[in-house]
């Protein structure tokens, strides 16, 4: 809803605010976050955010932690999307060794990457719609994420919190259960993504509610330091994927979709249009594997991948090996990298400082919804309540990304 | 392409601001420049104007080892239309954390500074709301100095003989 009559002649200086505690257990709101809301009336004139409810310290954890023991706790940040969170480390600490990575891995490390940032659009989108009061969206288009789900199960064996991948490659294989599985999806996801587009993008209730609720300049975005979904619909064209591309993306052809306002539509949408473009980018993605010998699954470090067990127990070097990685005793060089991936909410950055141990000597998570949530008190001010509400699932505020 | 930023930007900082600019190393593909912390908003301002206008992230760091110069504050800036990156490094000495805020030129560094707070104790003058973020106000140490072990050393329910911990 874009602007509000007010129709009191009570002057502004002598109202009295009334204080509202949007509290951290919230059935509306998508995680566990405070706001205290100063109202005036239905008008939101203050807000102040408390986060902190969730917080797990991970980067302190890390520093006692082995580099292949890490991996587990990034699953936990944005959880809705935790294969990308755990791609990014790994490819970190590759970055940190020099390690090369086969082609056909860093192909289907892209199709994990799209398949989560699918699955994280489809909550956020659906969500907008919830948060609407059009539930029935939510319930349909959940049918894919499930199908998601099933993949990342019959690859590493977890559902959510997948600990996908390892520092080198993948854990084995992919079975050829795996490849019906994404096919079959690419057959269905596409009907069932317009299903859900024809019930609400063009929907006029829709557009109404949304259109002009939680805007933000591209400036003031820059100037939080905004980065993914809600950076482009605000009208900045800022991809990590093209600007850094890692894991091969530069290979891929695909389209950065962007908005103009800002605000809850424009974000909608661009993230509706990411989900069209992860589609067409896993389908390049296949054609590209099938061009590859099929049976490499992970790069050559030694050090870090553990060795066939057939190896382990005829072979010196790969008992040494295998001994040494489940001890977490590995080798790095000392220094200080930083890698960045394109997560679901936006630049996904690792800063890792290593001085030669077996664990990080600092690891810093450079969470894109910690750093965008702090403009949350600026967009929703002179907004009314529900907007508030609506503008928080629209951001895709993540509370395990918040805290960390 | 990156040892030319490199010498390029030290070349550039060197010229304006001489002996501020403590070390200049790339680090991987980053240029990492060590700068006095006094100048941290000159220089800031500085690079802005050059086209550095995204504040990536930033962060803390504790070298218990460097006497002088223990707790150090991590600055990685990014110049998105010229698609470059640097990094900004500056130390302080664990009996004076105190740095100049970067919030009057980035509002993003606010939490960012807040978090530093929290975890190392650099208090950031200057800073319009400077209270732990992530962690509970009535804790009195910051928890990610090396000198705090992970877990509460009192405690007293599990037997640590059995977990080489």
């Amino acid at each position: 809803m874009s602007e509000v009559k007010d129709k009191t002649n009570i002057n502004a200086e002598e109202k009295v605010l009334s204080t509202l505690n949007l509290g951290p257990t919230h059935p509306a709101t998508h995680g566990i976050f405070q706001n205290v809301l100063k109202m005036d009336g239905d008008i939101i004139r203050g807000a102040e955010s408390t986060i902190g409810y969730i917080h797990r310290a991970f980067e302190k954890i890390a520093e006692r932690r082995p580099y292949n023991q890490i991996t587990p706790l990034t699953d936990r940040m944005n959880y809705c999307s935790s294969p990308i969170n755990n791609m990014g480390w790994e490819m970190t600490v590759e970055k940190l060794i020099n390690a090369e990575i086969p082609k056909r891995v860093q192909y289907m490390r892209v199709i994990i990457m799209e398949l989560s940032r699918i699955a994280d659009h489809i909550i956020c989108n659906s969500v907008i719609g919830v948060d609407t009061g059009a539930m029935t969206g939510f319930l349909y288009v959940f049918q894919y994420r499930e199908k998601i789900y099933e993949i990342f199960e019959e690859i590493c064996g977890a559902r959510l919190t997948t600990n996908i991948g390892r520092i080198g490659g993948f854990e084995r294989n992919w079975s050829p259960v795996v490849w019906a599985k994404i096919d079959a999806l690419l057959e269905e996801l596409p009907k069932g993504l317009k299903e859900f587009e024809n019930l609400l993008m063009r929907n006029r209730i829709f557009i109404d509610r949304v259109s002009g609720c939680g805007p933000i300049t591209a400036e003031r975005a820059l100037a939080y330091s905004f980065t993914g979904p809600n950076l482009r619909a605000a009208g900045v064209d800022y991809d990590v994927r093209v600007a850094k591309p890692y894991s091969s993306y530069e290979e891929f052809t695909f389209n950065i979709p962007v908005g103009s306002t800002g605000d809850t539509y424009d974000r909608f949408m661009v993230r509706e249009q990411e989900m069209w473009e992860s589609i067409s980018i896993i389908k390049q993605a296949l054609e590209k594997v099938k061009k590859e010998p099929a049976d490499i699954f992970h790069g050559n470090v030694p050090e870090f991948y553990l060795p066939d067990k057939q190896e382990v127990y005829n072979n010196m070097e790969a008992l040494i090996y295998h001994f040494k990685i489940v001890m977490g005793e590995m080798d790095v060089p000392a220094g200080e990298v930083y890698h960045a991936v394109e997560g679901g909410n936006g630049e996904l950055g690792f800063y890792l400082v290593s001085d030669g141990g077996r664990s990080p000597y600092r690891l810093h998570f450079r969470r894109p919804c910690f750093i965008y949530y702090q403009a949350y008190t600026e967009m929703i001010k002179g907004g009314m309540l529900s907007d508030a509400i609506l503008t928080m699932s629209s951001m895709n505020v993540i509370a395990g990304e918040l805290d960390a | 392409m990156e040892n030319t930023l490199l010498t390029t930007l030290t070349e550039k900082l060197k010229a304006k601001f001489g002996a501020d600019l403590i070390n200049a190393e790339q680090q991987y593909d980053f240029p990492v420049f060590t700068i006095r912390k006094d100048k941290i908003i000159d220089i800031v301002k500085s690079l802005q104007e050059d086209g550095f206008n995204f504040l990536t992230d930033l962060t803390g760091i504790h070298y218990p080892d460097n006497k002088g110069q223990e707790l150090g504050v991590i600055y990685h800036l990014h110049d998105m239309p010229k698609n470059t990156r640097i990094r900004l490094k500056i130390f302080t000495s664990i009996n004076d954390p105190s740095v100049p805020t970067l919030t009057g030129l980035f509002p993003g560094a606010n939490w960012m500074e807040r978090e530093t707070f929290d975890f190392f104790g650099i208090k950031f003058t200057g800073h319009p709301n400077l209270k732990r973020i992530l962690n509970m106000d009535e804790m009195n140490y910051h928890p990610m100095r090396k000198e705090y072990p992970l877990e509460d050393a009192k405690r007293d329910d599990k037997d640590n003989s059995m977990f080489g911990r």
